[in-house]
């Protein structure tokens, strides 16, 4: 958990080549290519802009920057004023800004003047009046009053350019950096400045709007009110809003958030500035995927179930009634922890099943898992530093980076737009082990190494890596029999770095608190005697078992057959696992099942006792994101206080117990996790599992798509709206083989959902890929489990399926 | 085209592009080689290219697009060691009002371009030629195309021309309308199939331009000027015109002058004499004021008749010496109704990239509305000149500089017609059918 320092390694970055030049008469030394725009900066001086962003090329579209050149280093000035934003810093530069230079101050007053001729005078409706880059220019660098009393250009507005981007075509400034974000960041050029003069305007194609992960960017780097979220549009005035800065609860990448509430309620979120992990950007899901709470199915009281029905409960009602069942379970209890939890709160989950109940059945993978993965993960993941870790900085620096088993776009959108960053600005190069071509992956210019389900060791085998390497292996992996014991070994073999990126907020901090059947806290190995006495002693002598736990399936199972007596349960969703049937079983034959729930679900339905938990925004602690980087995440909204933090649940638990669990609060669970230290002792050396090679006949690829059926995203409809339309891909010889027309039904086992087909011309023959949880389709949710078989029908959409 | 026969003053002329306009099929390949046309390519082919840039250099033949950088200089700056492909790029977009020069070159004698052609992008070791033409000109574009078939057909154009082992390909390009597409880097945008729009600079063409590769970007009439360089040497080039201003060159008279046209002369001829050879002011009228080249260069009134028609003459008069667009005006013109005309062209052409000209065009054109109406109000010149004062020097490209010069040479030589503004509309000052050129009797004084 403690951020070693950096170790000098032999790497050591060269200082830059400094610069030195006068700004309004104060000398300033610059690193050599910085724009004096930013310059200016250093010395204190604000010079406006609009279409100047940092993290965007420069265009010089605005001309709002002005500033005199008497010099440009080499003895001759420039006779007109320039535009600060797109000139880099000379050595012996002189620079005039509006603070010295009248020329300067005149240029910016007029551009301000211009630029609020055609502008509408309608900031008392307009959301961005009062955090509005135009009016706080205006107030601050512009004339008092217009000279301009004639005729404005109109349009209709605002109009939709997707279900969640509305755009006013009247209020824009045509500074571009929407479309350059569109085009540069997330290569999604869906929008692109039309017409010409006057008339010029954002334009989308009607038939193909804009489509995009991250459109909400757009939004928030607009310097008007041009582009306004459906979300957030008329929903408050920036000064009523209180900002709490906080970490994204929804994927590994733990993206920094501002966090904004109005009368305790979450108004909206915006990218926080985190440049070493998502710079200024947010995936539209961390955006706004934050209504998933409000909903009529969140769970406010504690429920018991009393002659079979789920009544409220008082809160110690609901814990006595707990400790009944636990007690009579004794330690044949199992304790999942899902994906959800802060690292504080896994922690006590860790420290609760092992001291107070006494098992190692505790398991934080609610997904397909395999004990291939969890000895992965507890040989070269578990219990490593920052410094240790492949860090999103080592992605923009590295040579080439291997995808195995993992679709950034979807399934870590931060790392996508690190990639692509790289592969742009540095010509990284980027080769994905998959089945096709996906989008993500042309966006990253990636090479396609084509290949089923099962067939990527072999094909990482044939790569050449070297130390300048980077392999970034997906969660999905874990249930491909060998892949990560290849993986591990391409890594030590190649000298390549090796970065396991799961999918979860909380998978890391679940791992770093011991949430795994063969693992304690900060990756101590359970078979280790050495850090089973460790964690025995920091935690007051408790002997810790040797007896390796069961993992979620194992539990399950065992709990069907009668071997475990009761399950805990928290953030896990049935219908996330390999074989939902099994874990439906599981919970009905438990004898007593405690579910620690958010919102209603299959787990609450079948729950003993319902405890509720409170949401991310409700608490304060930490995540870890999959660079191994703690990611603070703040109290937001004090205003609910009924449902308890997990933590206060499982330590109430523990007192009724007779058990203290030690700590009560995040900071002091923190700090015990802390105190415990890293470990020193031997890693195991991982998994020794035979490649199991491609499956025979039709096999399943799938990953969950950024957007899609996700209890996240649940009651942001627009945002739901802008998911990818589902779809069922096949190669054109699979499609011809299968004689499939427009819709197929594809069938796992016995689930069965009928979806459109899209033949895909670099897809795999035989692989039939599906997406994990689209939510729409008539039928079931698969069990998507990659590799599995699968059965594809054609869809005659009159007479329903083809014999 | 100029009538040798009825004009006194025709021994000042020195046609060398036009010299063959008036013969028959004059844009046929077979007529242009009878006149001596491509030996000139058959000597530059015979040299070193970097010879012929030193030729062109020591000519010091000056851009004729308007800007009138040293032709020679602008070659010499491709970068030679860049592994890129190298381009030359002709601008035959030409579309500025009043200028008129490289379409009727390009109508009657095509071959002297695509020879041209052919032998700068041969000093500048490129081996793909591009003429990005205006697209409105679909006759011209016509003909280009044809000369271009003609030529490769001749083994001018294509694999190892005329033996040499050089080869070039030229393609032909047309535009889609946009007087934007003239700045030469929105030209290389909407040549890559972008829209025109410019780009920042650095780098320059030069280096980056073209699919970023080096590139130079040339105007027709400076093309079409490099065979008779090359044929008749650069003394020969620099024994006419003045100082610094050296050669021959197309001068496109039009407006209120008796035989409007193009007179070929060595730079440095003045407005009066090239008056005199159209046949004077429109009969019974007097020179008001004119443009020296196109409807960006700044205004000059009868005072400048005498100044030499050059770039250092032109610069010394507050004007420019531009495309030698002469549009001349005569009394009967409302300098107010002018103004607003050409200003109304530039809001229109106003690409939007930038805040100054996008807007300013936009509020420029809305005040000279007034003024033509007589419903200006007291202040508003001021207003308008201080809004030119952000305008100019402040925009991205040098297109909002046009509406600006219009209109502050305009107040700087005819300030009281705009105080008039403030109550009497331009059209009971100047009715405008006075100053329609091919007015009846009745509408002429």
């Amino acid at each position: 958990m403690s951020v070693d320092a950096k170790i000098a390694t032999s790497e050591v970055e060269p200082a830059p080549k400094l610069v030195t030049l006068t700004i309004d008469g104060t000398e300033v030394s610059v690193p050599e290519g910085t724009l004096i725009i930013r310059a200016a900066e250093m010395v204190g001086t604000n010079i406006p802009r609009f279409c100047d962003h940092p993290l965007l090329d420069p265009i010089g579209a605005c001309r709002q920057c002005m500033v005199e050149i008497p010099d440009a280093g080499n003895g001759r000035g420039f006779p007109k004023p320039q535009a600060s934003c797109t000139m880099p810093v000379a050595q012996g530069m002189k620079v005039n800004t509006q603070v010295s230079s009248p020329v300067a101050e005149k240029a910016q007053r007029g551009m301000l003047e211009f630029l609020l001729i055609n502008h509408p005078l309608d900031c008392p409706i307009c959301d961005k009046g009062g955090e509005c880059p135009l009016q706080n220019q205006s107030l601050s660098h512009g004339a008092g009053e217009s000279r301009f009393g004639m005729a404005k250009r109109t349009f209709p507005k605002p109009i939709n350019i997707s279900a969640q981007i509305l755009l006013d075509r009247e209020r824009c400034v045509l500074c571009a950096r929407c479309t350059r974000f569109s085009d540069e960041i997330s290569g999604d050029p869906f929008i692109a400045l039309v017409e010409r003069g006057a008339l010029q305007q954002v334009g989308f194609y009607e038939d193909d709007p804009y489509d995009s992960y991250f459109s909400g960017n757009v939004v928030q780097i607009c310097p008007v009110g041009a582009l306004t979220s459906a979300a957030y549009r008329f929903q408050s005035r920036p000064f009523d809003l209180v900002s709490t800065t906080t970490t994204c609860e929804h994927c590994a990448a733990g993206c920094e958030l501002r966090t904004d509430h109005r009368h305790h309620q979450v108004k909206r979120r915006l990218a926080g500035e985190d440049p070493e992990v998502n710079e200024e950007w947010s995936c539209d899901k961390g955006r706004f995927g934050f209504m998933y709470g409000r909903g009529e199915d969140r769970i406010t009281r504690p429920l018991v179930r009393r002659d079979g029905v789920l009544q409220p409960a008082s809160w110690p009602e609901a814990i006595d009634a707990a400790v009944d069942g636990l007690r009579a379970a004794g330690s044949a209890v199992g304790v999942q922890t899902g994906g959800r939890l802060t690292v504080e709160n896994a922690y006590a989950y860790s420290r609760f099943a092992r001291a107070v109940l006494g098992t190692n059945n505790i398991d934080f993978r609610s997904r397909p898992h395999s004990a291939e993965e969890a000895e992965f993960i507890a040989a070269r993941v578990a219990g490593r530093s920052l410094a240790e870790s492949v860090t999103n900085l080592d992605l923009e620096k590295a040579d080439h980076v291997v995808l195995v088993a993992f679709e950034p776009e979807d399934e870590s959108p931060l790392v996508f737009l690190r990639l692509r960053k790289a592969n742009r600005k540095n010509g990284l190069k980027v080769t994905t082990l998959a089945p096709f071509s996906s989008r993500g992956s042309d966006k990253l210019n990636a090479e396609l190494l084509q290949v089923a389900p099962g067939g990527e060791a072999a094909a990482l085998d044939s790569l050449e890596l070297d130390s300048g390497a980077v392999i970034l292996v997906g969660e999905r992996a874990g249930v491909l029999p060998g892949l990560l014991t290849a993986v591990a070994a391409k890594a030590d073999a190649s000298g390549a770095r090796l970065a396991w990126i799961p999918r979860r907020a909380g998978d890391m901090g679940a791992i770093e608190a011991g949430c795994l059947p063969n693992l304690l806290p900060a990756g101590r190995p359970l078979d280790d005697a050495a850090a089973r006495v460790d964690v025995s002693s920091a935690w007051g002598g408790t002997p810790i078992s040797a007896e390796p736990g069961l993992s979620a399936v194992e539990q399950f199972a065992a709990a069907a057959s009668g071997d475990l007596k009761a399950l805990i349960l928290a953030g896990v969703d049935p219908a996330d696992l390999a074989d939902p049937a099994a874990a439906l079983a599981g919970l009905e034959g438990a004898d007593f099942v405690v579910s620690i729930e958010q919102r209603q679900s299959a787990v609450t339905e079948r729950a003993n006792v319902v405890f509720p938990a409170a949401l991310v925004e409700e608490q304060a602690g930490h995540f870890i994101n999959w660079e191994h980087r703690e990611r603070p995440v703040a109290l937001v909204n004090r205003a609910n206080r009924t449902p308890m933090t997990d933590l206060r649940i499982i330590a109430a638990l523990g007192d009724a117990l007779g058990s203290e669990l030690g700590f009560r609060t995040p900071a002091d669970a923190f700090a015990d996790l802390t105190e415990l230290g890293t470990w020193e002792g031997a890693r195991p050396s991982g998994p020794k599992v035979a490649d199991g090679g491609v499956p025979e006949g039709h096999v399943v690829s799938s990953w969950r798509e950024l957007l899609d059926a996700s209890s996240g995203n649940d009651y942001e409809l627009a945002l739901r709206a802008t998911a990818r339309p589902a779809v069922v891909r096949v190669s054109p010889a699979t499609a011809a083989q299968l004689g499939l027309g427009d819709v197929a039904s594809v069938s796992v086992g016995d689930a069965k959902v009928e979806l459109a087909v899209m033949v895909t011309n670099s897809m795999a023959d035989n692989v039939v890929w599906v997406p994990a949880n689209p939510g729409v389709g008539s039928g079931d949710r698969l069990p998507a489990v990659v590799g599995s078989p699968v059965t594809v029908q054609a869809v005659n959409a009159e007479e329903g399926v083809q014999a | 085209m100029t009538d040798t026969a009825t004009n006194p003053g025709v021994d000042v002329l020195t046609p060398v592009l036009s010299e063959h306009w008036g013969t028959e099929n004059s844009w046929k390949l077979s007529r242009y080689e009878t006149t001596g046309g491509y030996r000139a390519l058959r000597r530059a082919l015979d040299m070193q290219p970097a010879d012929v840039i030193s030729l062109v250099k020591e000519a010091n033949l000056r851009g004729r697009g308007g800007a009138g950088f040293p032709t020679g200089m602008k070659w010499s700056f491709v970068p030679q060691d860049n592994p890129n492909p190298k381009y030359l790029v002709v601008n035959a977009d030409e579309s500025e009002p009043g200028t008129c020069k490289d379409m009727p070159l390009m109508m009657a004698s095509p071959h002297t371009l695509v020879e041209g052609v052919i032998i700068s992008a041969f000093a500048i070791n490129a081996h793909t030629a591009f003429i990005y033409c205006r697209g409105e000109v679909l006759h011209i574009i016509r003909r280009l195309q044809q000369a271009v078939r003609e030529a490769y057909a001749a083994g001018y154009l294509g694999k190892n021309i005329l033996g040499t082992g050089y080869d070039l390909d030229i393609i032909v390009h047309a535009g889609a309308g946009a007087y934007i597409c003239g700045e030469e880097t929105a030209l290389l945008d909407s040549l890559e199939g972008r829209r025109g729009q410019p780009r920042l600079r650095p780098p320059f063409p030069a280096v980056a331009g073209l699919y970023a590769s080096p590139t130079v970007v040339n105007n027709v009439e400076s093309i079409a000027s490099v065979p008779s360089i090359i044929a008749n040497g650069a003394a020969w080039f620099q024994a006419m015109g003045t100082e610094k201003s050296k050669g021959f060159t197309l001068y496109s008279l039009s407006g209120h002058v008796k035989h409007p046209g193009q007179f070929e002369a060595p730079l440095g001829i003045t407005l009066r004499e090239l008056i005199e050879l159209g046949g004077g002011v429109r009969e019974g009228h007097e020179l008001k004021f004119f443009t020296p080249g196109g409807s960006s260069t700044p205004i000059l009134t009868a005072e400048s008749l005498d100044i030499p028609l050059d770039y250092e003459g032109m610069a010394g008069a507050g004007s420019m010496l531009g495309t030698k667009a002469l549009q001349v005006f005569d009394e009967t013109t409302s300098v107010v109704r002018t103004t607003l005309r050409w200003v109304e062209f530039y809001k229109h052409e106003s690409c939007g990239k930038c805040t100054p000209c996008r807007e300013g065009t936009w509020w420029l054109v809305q005040l000279l509305m007034r003024f033509e109406a007589g419903t200006a109000e007291e202040g508003d010149i001021e207003k308008m000149l201080d809004a030119c004062d952000n305008i100019g020097g402040r925009s991205f490209c040098a297109l909002a500089d046009g509406a600006v010069a219009a209109t502050t040479s305009a107040v700087k030589h005819f300030r009281h017609e705009f105080e008039q503004g403030y109550h009497t509309p331009a059209w009971e000052l100047f009715p405008y059918e006075k100053s329609a050129v091919f007015a009846t009797d009745g509408a002429a004084r």
